[in-house]
């Protein structure tokens, strides 16, 4: 029989207030499985102030901090000072913020956390708009998508800007740890964040949060949808340690991303040459990911007999990586 | 005792040092960074065992001490004019989750212009935040203020932050002998920071949490009762300073000649220390006059200067900053403390030293001259009515 790898132990609790179907709440959940009881969480304004319920109750086991919406990353710096100082070394220090709260506001904070060099993990929960306010666009919504700030009508057809690359953002910094989760790939999921509980240093997860109310489908298909969003190379699986990327699921042919595209309304006024644009972005950012990783991999060189075996090439800084630099 | 020639900034750093602060968030500004210049030292050197966290803006440096502080550490933090309105927000956050921090603020004027002289206007508008708000007159005083400022506020029943504010370059550059106590004697005065914080590793606890109106009011009038209880808990934290380091601080409105006067003038940091020498020199012609120096403004010390008043027919209030669209910031204050009391004082707003313009001896010759002739409410700019010195300063 197959060993179960997701712990029983749960930290998030029923009663919660999130919607069905829920992505950020499912992240939330697979996250504290993976940490464990000695973690605080400290939350910007954001969906997750209500999904953990109004004074006096809350959904989580851990303890909770909650933050103004743009300094997380601050938080978690003070945090992991305060720990530090008062010899709670093995606390786990956790900030979990929505997109707008990393990629827009947050940036700032966000950088100055990584750049410090803050022994804390850094979570961004990814529903691709300002959701607990209503659907409003932020940097990371994807190009083309409906939303309340970027309409479509007339002549508008969503939001005109493609998405932020917040991962290329958080590399450059040069964390100990970054990774891409998918509640939709549970195992996948707790593995990393099991990984990333047992390094030192600053750790990102960029965390795919399908939000039904917001992107327009049927409360039931989210972990459907999460599954075709990896599958069709919109959002793949990988990590980064030290520079070095390794894809964590691996697709030998990407699925159409027009599937996933048609599941949600938010994408429905989509042309087919549209469509056409986001599958030659997947496809050319699968193809980016397969180069970096080789690039990290390089098949090592056979040693010659009497010579000394070659040296462990140094990880790469992240910048060479994404060849970006 | 050993007395140490520090500046004003020398004194707050050396008052982090001896409360032996945890947890240090540090973001430069004119003239706030020599504090944390020095403090960086303390902690490179080994003196200070303390987190030194450099942050990337003084709304971070808040957020840190604000984190720092609900997981039971003692923090530390310093900032200037635009610095301390970036923490705006966060300010509010402090006294909302009850994170009780000592902030050092060295005053100095809002841009536009730019202008890094000294000014109440930064601390001024961020009187209603929830915090306490101490004005030193000299280095000794903000040594002895921040050392009392820790005690207050990580007291159970006050748990909110204050800020101790110090006259930019007045205070801030300018070196005095200070009387620096020994560590041991200041542990005994300050024992560890009481880490009974909500949140606790392993605890289930929200500290912050969002409410309706139901619960949401019962928070803030937490906030006003805990305000409330400063004053009285400001003078049992003073008396045991002052018995076991031996400084009296005298509370939140400290006169100086007020007996028999006709006029008293109220001051706010370094101008207390001018004004009590011109107090002297028209005393020694005849003229009854006094001053006090109003060294909380947050909470106001209503029946301090209630009971200033009773003696007193003329008072005059000197603001180093304006209230656009009202008075000078503690005028107004002063004025709402009297409304209603029998035969009130008059009270007269003047404006001096804005934007680090120097108030002089002369200076304040001419508002006590002003005083005693007329009860007119102002508020009057007397640095408008010295032009001799604009063109002087231009």
């Amino acid at each position: 029989m197959a060993k179960l790898t997701i712990p029983r132990q749960e930290l998030m609790y029923s009663g919660h207030a999130a919607c069905p179907g829920c992505g950020p709440a499912l992240a939330m959940r697979l996250l504290l499985k993976g940490l464990g009881p000695r973690t605080v969480v400290s939350v910007p304004a954001s969906c997750w102030t209500v999904i953990a319920t109004p004074y006096p109750t809350t959904a989580l086991g851990v303890g909770m901090l909650d933050n103004a919406i743009e300094a997380t990353g601050a938080s978690i710096s003070g945090l992991r000072a305060a720990a530090d100082a008062l010899g709670l070394g093995d606390l786990n220090v956790v900030g979990f913020a929505g997109d707008g709260g990393t990629a827009d506001i947050g940036l700032q904070s966000l950088s100055g956390m990584l750049e410090r060099g803050t022994d804390a993990l850094y979570v961004m929960y990814d529903n691709e708009a300002y959701m607990n306010t209503g659907v409003q666009r932020s940097s990371a919504t994807p190009q083309g998508a409906w939303t309340t700030t970027t309409p479509v009508a007339g002549e508008a057809r969503g939001k005109l800007e493609p998405k932020k690359d917040i991962m290329a953002i958080v590399l450059a910094h040069h964390p100990v740890y970054a990774a891409t989760l998918n509640p939709s790939f549970p195992e996948d999921f707790v593995r990393k964040v099991e990984k990333a509980r047992e390094r030192k240093g600053p750790r990102f997860f960029h965390v795919y949060a399908a939000c039904p109310p917001g992107w327009r489908y049927d409360s039931d298909q989210t972990i459907e949808l999460g599954r075709l969003a990896t599958y069709a190379g919109i959002f793949p699986l990988y990590e980064v340690e030290m520079g070095r990327l390794r894809i964590t699921r691996r697709m030998g042919q990407l699925k159409p991303v027009e599937e996933y595209l048609k599941a949600q309304g938010r994408f429905r006024h989509f042309s087919p040459e549209e469509v056409q644009q986001v599958q030659e972005q997947a496809r050319a950012r699968w193809d980016d990911l397969l180069a970096r990783e080789r690039a990290a991999n390089p098949p090592e060189r056979a040693a010659v007999p009497g010579e000394p075996a070659s040296p462990a090439l140094p990880p790469p800084v992240a910048g060479e990586a994404l060849g970006r630099t | 005792m050993v007395f140490k020639v520090l500046s004003g900034n020398g004194a707050q750093a050396e008052a982090a040092r001896l409360a032996r602060v945890q947890v240090i968030a540090a973001y430069p500004i004119t003239p706030q960074t020599t504090i944390v210049e020095a403090l960086a030292e303390m902690v490179a050197s080994g003196e200070l065992k303390a987190q030194y966290v450099k942050v990337e803006s003084e709304h971070s440096a808040l957020q840190v001490c604000l984190s720092a502080s609900a997981l039971g550490a003692r923090t530390y933090s310093a900032t200037s004019s635009q610095g301390l309105l970036l923490m705006h927000e966060l300010l509010h956050w402090a006294s909302g989750q009850r994170t009780p921090m000592v902030l050092g603020v060295v005053n100095r004027a809002v841009a536009p212009p730019w202008n890094i002289g000294a000014d109440h206007a930064d601390t001024m508008s961020q009187r209603d935040t929830g915090w306490i708000q101490f004005y030193p007159e000299s280095n000794q005083e903000v040594l002895d203020t921040v050392l009392t400022a820790y005690r207050l506020v990580e007291d159970p029943e006050i748990r909110l932050p204050a800020m101790v504010t110090e006259d930019a370059f007045y205070l801030s550059h300018t070196f005095e002998p200070v009387d620096v106590p020994d560590p041991e004697t200041v542990d005994r005065f300050l024992p560890p920071k009481d880490a009974r914080a909500i949140l606790r590793p392993g605890v289930v606890s929200r500290l912050g949490s969002f409410t309706g109106p139901d619960h949401y009011v019962g928070f803030r009038h937490q906030v006003a009762e805990a305000m409330d209880r400063v004053l009285p808990k400001l003078q049992e934290v003073e008396s045991e300073y002052a018995r076991r380091i031996g400084r009296v601080l005298g509370g939140p409105l400290v006169g100086y000649r007020t007996e028999d006067a006709d006029a008293v003038l109220l001051t706010l940091g370094t101008t207390s220390t001018t004004a009590r020498g011109v107090v002297d020199d028209l005393r020694s012609s005849g003229r009854k006059v006094g001053m006090a120096k109003l060294r909380v403004f947050r909470p106001f010390p209503v029946e301090a200067v209630r009971q200033l008043a009773r003696t007193v027919g003329r008072i005059g209030v000197l603001d180093r900053s304006f209230t656009f669209g009202a008075l000078g910031p503690a005028a107004s204050e002063v004025r709402s403390a009297l409304y209603g009391i029998p035969s009130p004082p008059s009270v007269t707003s003047f404006l001096s030293g804005i934007g680090g313009r120097d108030v002089g001896p002369q200076d304040l010759r001419r508002v006590f001259e002003a005083l005693l002739v007329s009860e007119a409410p102002g508020p009057r700019w007397m640095d408008l009515e010295t032009s001799g010195e604009v063109a002087a300063h231009g």
